[in-house]
């Protein structure tokens, strides 16, 4: 793990590297270091500290949504990053809003990222650009809303009959 | 947001296409019929669907694929068949009764899951696990890394024909089972593992009927090498099949035993211990080529590495609590509460409401058969979690399946599934 320091001194690389607007900020807790980004810039941000840092993760273990309701904004993207040769780890974290769920994909910098990132989209709806296979993973394709929301309501879901299918589930509005 | 109407996903790409069976007519004409690919014009594809009803899927796993006659040409997992939303469930769950949800996600390695879960909150209330919890704890992990890799073992070899594995298999996962069930009163999801520890002791004569697996374990280990290792069957079908190098791998974020087979040595018992593994002397098996005989040597070397920790951890087990003291955590004695008033409000406030954790995030991530499993939890302050989230290795770990097997025999690919030993209820949670 970077210490608090070493966090400082990470931040401090990659706003020198990639403009002051890229790191919105950083906090350290129980031993854990967590680089808050800009969701525009996260794929520059995870491109440098995978490829170009002088102390690079190179391994994405984890990418994961998390909705924070009701704190504003309330989504959120998660990358737990690994060096295994320094045996460090490093959370990268971008908040975007509801209306403008947008972040950048990182499949090209870390190919397992795929189910991961179609994953959050299912769950969270939170669009990937430049995805190359953005679509649902784990709810079938028809399937309205994004359940992870906190705000999605949780049981009476109905089930779909031949002579109901094409009008849609309802509940949701 | 997609629709019944569809098409609302500006990003959307039109999966349904390139799913369709490819017909002489269509190659006539010139349309490339598998999205992104230029086909030779005297080459007939065929979309073969496998699953999710298949006993050689291990679950209900779907895949598409596209042959070019005995060849896979292209591979597409289709997965969410056992999708039961069990994260959105720990939502509403105080933290201790999400143990059993997580539990129930990879359903063959559940102490795992608990582990990951209860790291990760131990982590956020920062509370010490006693020692003896923790060997407890890697005792039974280790047993269930055993019991996971015989099941393992059982239902893949099963794949490549050899039936008699699946018996013997499940003969000597009973004894892990039967272990479960003494410490803890169930076989499966035993719920045993606490925040703070262990929920109780081992009952009395469990370390000698541990002591007694642990012996009769190696010969079994050998009689099963003797049968697989001389196999010229066996050897055909695995050796230098399903190669996919370390960096690719390292990409795709494949760890655990598939990783390991590959040559590189990351394992989080040795790389970052936690619970007390670095008290145990143990060795990480490696493979040299990444093929799926290396896979197999991996998993049964990790059975007897195991077997050396769950002896010394039984060896040196350490008297004293098997769980924190910290009552607003862990609950009370059972005899304190006809004397205590205190202990009776602390066993109050634990069950109906249980009890709160501060604000913040944290990450755990521990060493399952499959790989690193590791938890997300996100506290706000209340009894119940704001976010439960794991990172399955078997998740991960599919995407490594298109490598493995593009490009070979459908035989093989019944192989690679056996061999990328996924389970389904990890993947879909």
């Amino acid at each position: 793990m970077p210490d608090a320091t070493g966090l400082e001194l990470i931040a401090q690389r990659v706003r020198d590297e990639l403009g002051e607007d890229a790191v919105v900020g950083t906090s350290y807790y129980r031993d854990q270091a967590t680089l808050e980004v800009a969701p525009a810039r996260v794929r520059d941000v995870l491109e440098y500290l995978k490829l170009r840092d002088q102390e690079p993760f190179e391994f994405l273990s984890s990418l994961h949504g998390c909705d924070y309701l009701p704190d504003e904004p309330r989504l959120a993207v998660h990358y737990e990053l690994l060096s295994m040769e320094r045996v460090e780890r490093l959370r990268v974290k971008t908040r975007v809003g509801v209306d403008e769920a947008h972040v950048p994909s990182v499949v090209d910098l870390w190919p397992g990222a795929n189910f991961q990132e179609r994953e959050v989209w299912d769950m969270f709806g939170i669009e990937f650009g430049n995805h190359p296979d953005h679509r649902r993973i784990l709810m079938p394709e028809d399937y309205e809303g994004h359940p992870q929301r906190r705000d999605f309501p949780i049981g009476g879901e109905p089930v779909i009959f031949t002579f109901n299918e094409n009008e849609g589930p309802r509940w949701y509005e | 947001m997609s629709n019944r109407e569809g098409g609302q996903n500006p990003l959307a790409v039109p999966y349904r296409e390139r799913e369709k069976s490819v017909t002489m007519e269509a190659l006539d004409q010139g349309q490339a019929p598998v999205y992104g690919t230029e086909l030779e014009r005297d080459t007939e594809l065929f979309t073969l669907n496998i699953g999710p009803h298949h006993p050689a899927t291990h679950g209900v796993l779907r895949l598409l694929v596209t042959l070019e006659g005995e060849y896979v040409h292209e591979l597409t997992p289709l997965i969410g068949y056992v999708h039961t939303g069990i994260e959105k469930s720990c939502e509403d769950q105080s933290y201790w009764k999400v143990i059993p949800f997580v539990e129930r996600m990879d359903y063959l390695s559940y102490y795992f899951n608990a582990m990951a879960f209860c790291m990760a909150v131990e982590r956020l209330l920062d509370v010490e696990v006693p020692e003896r919890a923790q060997y407890l704890r890697v005792i039974h992990m280790e047993l269930n890394r055993i019991s996971s890799h015989l099941f393992w073992m059982a239902t893949s070899i099963l794949d490549f024909g050899a039936i008699s594995f699946l018996w013997w298999g499940i003969r000597d996962r009973e004894m892990t089972l039967d272990l479960f069930e003494m410490s803890s009163g169930q076989r499966m999801h035993p719920r045993y593992f606490q925040v703070g520890g262990v929920i109780e002791d081992i009952p009395p004569g469990w370390v000698e009927k541990c002591r007694e697996f642990v012996q009769r374990m190696p010969p079994r280990i050998e009689q099963y090498e003797a049968v697989l290792d001389k196999n010229e069957i066996f050897l055909h079908r695995t050796r230098n099949v399903g190669i996919v190098d370390t960096q690719r791998l390292l990409d795709l974020g494949v760890t655990g035993p598939l990783l390991r087979a590959s040559g590189h040595s990351w394992d989080l018992r040795k790389a970052a211990p936690y619970s007390g593994y670095e008290n145990f002397d143990f060795n990480v098996p490696v493979g040299t080529v990444g093929d799926h005989y290396d896979r197999y040597r991996v998993r049964i070397a990790e059975m007897r590495e195991s077997l050396k920790i769950i002896s010394q951890a039984l060896d040196n087990l350490p008297d004293g609590p098997y769980i924190t003291d910290n009552r607003k955590i862990a609950l009370p004695p059972r005899h304190e509460l006809a004397t205590s008033m205190e202990a009776l409000i602390h066993h109050f406030k634990l069950v109906t409401e249980g009890f709160r954790v501060p604000p913040g995030e944290a990450y755990a991530a521990v060493e399952s058969p499959r790989g690193e499993l590791g938890c997300f939890v996100v506290a706000d302050g209340s009894s119940k979690p704001a976010r439960v989230h794991m990172r399955d290795p078997s998740f991960v770990n599919l995407q490594s399946l298109k490598d493995m097997s593009e490009g070979t025999l459908i035989a093989d690919l019944i192989a690679s599934v056996a061999m990328l030993d996924p389970i389904l209820g990890g993947i879909d949670r």
